[in-house]
């Protein structure tokens, strides 16, 4: 699950820093995967957790800890997207709350509607928001942290115009909408087989086609790829619309899970999720890391919160470790980029 | 300055044409943005009888609780007689955020500022300045630092808000097991002052001999952060009894975990709620019974003692009455403090002949 990145030969101009070198053996490639020391923190953290609160993976523990990282899983994957072409999105805590709002509000005003049809609506309301990042980051030239900076106050500021005080709670909302994230199939949530879906196909696309691969060579290098015939502002901004259908989705699972959406839904998870994606390996510089390791970041981020509570720790801690990960994940990066240009500057002096 | 930069391969013109438009987009909808979450009205206007405005700024806008003091507030400031009234604050409830609101209301010359403090001393220096310049302070819900205001209007006396919770836990835990209690802010002040009392009472009455306080957490009155502090609650202490939320947005969405979870029916829950937040929770048997007072009331008072206090009527002295239109006479007690009512206990018998 972890060879995304690595496995499929491609023509991208730009390999990933991670590819393994001929005649390294399994093992060692395993090593020196981006996403093995985040998956190796989140193993040694569910077990130390365990050993010190067996309840802590109790059928209702599991179940907990899965669907907190439903939400941020999903969110984490279209971050990664965004992120891996060298831009960045952080109107998604506001797109999310939009949507979380418009689901509960559609639930409320339409009786009857057809919770796929919900699903159908939060979708593309994620997708014009996402488009419009997009179309203002490849218009405009304007670094997309200052564009989506904008959309994060603008969408927020919509949010809050349109709910004012208003707030709908679960009971609005069907019985059947609901159980979404609450029946489990073999212990794992429903919301969180959808998150694992979802992680998959984008996954397989990352790694398997030439729009994917495409993404990786935009963020090593917007001038080469352009040089080199790829569409940069289209694949950019699909990747931008993309992450708004993920956020849109991630809004209508908030309206399943929670009890109430309202005006200030979802603010301030965009740095969560940022550093769910740096933390999971995707280099803020773009052009490396996998979605894979961006659930897997998710993943690791809310379950530190679950541990320390389950172990009593103080809450200032959780923050504070959270900081010390990003720190962690960069170096890990800088030190796995200096080794890959030292490997490529022996190889090409062996080939002169 | 290539960081997050994409390059696209059209002519300089268009582009500089695509990014003043598409800047110039931005900054209207950001501005339209804030200004409509901002406020609505600006209070401007002279001190003089009959031409007065008063301003309230609560912890946070759109908040479903705030919109009914608000609302109560807003009523009772046409029938108390004030020109005009307006609401403006913070869309968050952090610290600082609602200094900026006070200076705006310092310099448009507001007769009366009724505040709800997210923060006892944050807030103190703005509000000096505001006296400074004229205005009368009403702190309301929760109170500031009794030296920055004039009178507080209290839901209810803190004591027996705090002993209502703690009774309403041990009846319904059957008087013994632990407990813990789910806040909002750990510097909310009205938050720490019920807790106060209720340890106090725990750890001095001998009927809750038997009950345990074990955890105080925090879930910074924000949906999420409850739930997870909620589940968290539940791992930490597997013998937990019961709950106590003295906060809206914590007991709501502490229900929402709980009746989602394997916990329902084990672990009872109580504390302040909203009855439309509640009552389907209420109804599912996830909840027994919770309190609160009717938080209406608790704008309209405040309006009333502003207006007393702006006409020079009311000094903010203990022992000086006013008159609080439809709900009658008030008294200023100890430490300037205006009592509104006593809290209304909620269940399934009469949760439907409330709307708030």
């Amino acid at each position: 699950m972890t060879d995304t990145v690595t496995s499929t030969p491609t023509p991208a101009p730009t390999p990933p820093p991670t590819k393994s070198r001929p005649g390294g053996s399994r093992l060692a490639g395993v090593l020196r995967l981006r996403e093995f020391p985040v998956a190796l923190a989140l193993i040694v953290l569910v077990l130390v957790t365990y050993a010190a609160n067996p309840l802590f993976l109790s059928p209702q523990g599991t179940k907990d800890l899965l669907l907190n990282a439903t939400i941020m899983i999903i969110l984490g994957v279209g971050q990664a997207l965004v992120i891996i072409t060298r831009n960045v999105d952080l109107s998604v805590g506001s797109i999310l709350g939009l949507v979380a709002f418009g689901t509960g509000s559609l639930f409320a005003n339409v009786p009857g509607i057809p919770i796929i049809a919900v699903f159908a609506i939060g979708l593309a309301f994620g997708a014009i928001l996402g488009a419009i990042n997009g179309l203002l980051v490849t218009l405009a030239r304007v670094p997309a942290l200052v564009i989506t900076l904008g959309t994060l106050y603008i969408y927020r500021g919509l949010n809050n115009a349109w709910a004012g005080g208003t707030q709908y709670f679960a009971d609005d909302r069907p019985d059947a909408f609901g159980a979404l994230s609450v029946d489990t199939i073999l212990g794992f949530p429903l919301i969180t087989l959808l998150a694992v879906l979802v992680v998959v196909v984008v996954a397989i696309v990352m790694a398997g086609t030439r729009s994917g691969r495409d993404l990786y060579a935009i963020g090593s290098d917007p001038d080469a790829a352009k040089l080199f015939g790829i569409p940069v502002g289209r694949r950019v901004f699909i990747a931008f619309a993309v992450n708004g259908v993920l956020a849109g989705l991630a809004g209508v699972l908030y309206a399943s899970r929670f009890n109430s959406v309202g005006a200030t839904t979802g603010t301030g998870l965009e740095l969560d999720v940022v550093a769910a994606a740096v933390v999971g390996g995707v280099a803020i510089f773009g052009g490396s890391g996998s979605v894979v390791g961006a659930a897997i970041g998710a993943l690791l981020l809310t379950t530190i919160t679950s541990a320390l509570t389950a172990l009593r720790v103080d809450k200032f801690w959780q923050q504070a470790i959270v900081g010390v990960l990003i720190l962690a994940a960069i170096i890990i990066d800088r030190v796995a980029s200096i080794r890959t240009a030292r490997r490529l500057r022996l190889s090409e002096a062996r080939d002169v | 300055m290539e960081l997050f930069r994409t390059r696209t391969g059209r002519g300089t013109r268009t582009r500089r044409i695509a990014t003043i438009a598409a800047t110039a987009a931005t900054i209207a909808l950001i501005a339209t943005g804030c200004a409509a979450g901002g406020g609505s009205e600006s209070g401007g206007g002279s001190g003089t009888e009959g031409d007065q405005t008063i301003t309230f700024i609560p912890k946070q806008l759109n908040n479903p609780y705030t919109d009914v003091v608000l609302g109560g507030g807003e009523e009772g400031a046409e029938a108390a007689g004030f020109a005009s009234s307006a609401v403006v604050g913070p869309l968050d409830a952090s610290a600082s955020s609602q200094v900026s609101f006070i200076n705006a209301e310092t310099q448009a010359g507001t007769n009366v500022i009724v505040i709800a403090a997210n923060d006892p001393d944050a807030v103190c220096s703005a509000l000096e300045e505001a006296r400074t310049g004229g205005a009368k302070i009403v702190a309301f819900d929760s109170d500031t630092n009794p030296d920055c205001r004039d009178v507080f209007i209290s839901q209810v006396v803190a004591k027996e808000v705090a002993l209502i919770q703690v009774e309403l836990i041990s009846e319904q835990i059957g008087g013994a097991g632990e407990i813990a209690i789910l806040s909002a802010t750990a510097n909310a002040t009205n938050q720490n002052e019920w807790i106060k009392f209720m340890e106090e009472e725990l750890a001095s009455n001998p009927d809750y001999a038997d009950i345990e306080l074990v955890a105080k957490v925090y879930g910074d009155d924000d949906d999420t952060k409850s739930f997870q502090e909620a589940q968290g609650l539940m791992q930490a202490y597997p013998n937990l009894k019961g709950i106590i939320s003295p906060t809206t947005v914590g007991i709501a969405a502490t229900a929402r975990y709980l009746s989602t979870s394997e916990y329902k029916g084990q672990v009872a829950l109580t504390g302040l709620g909203l009855p439309n937040e509640m009552r389907p929770f209420v109804k599912d048997g996830t909840v027994t019974e919770f309190a609160l007072w009717d938080p209406a009331q608790l704008g309209y008072v405040a309006a009333f003692a502003g207006k007393a206090l702006a006409d020079g009527d009311l000094t903010g002295e203990v022992g000086e009455t006013f008159e609080a239109g439809d709900l009658g006479e008030r008294e200023i007690g100890e430490g300037g403090i205006v009592i509104v009512g006593p809290p209304t206990v909620f269940n399934a018998e009469n949760i439907d002949d409330y709307d708030f």
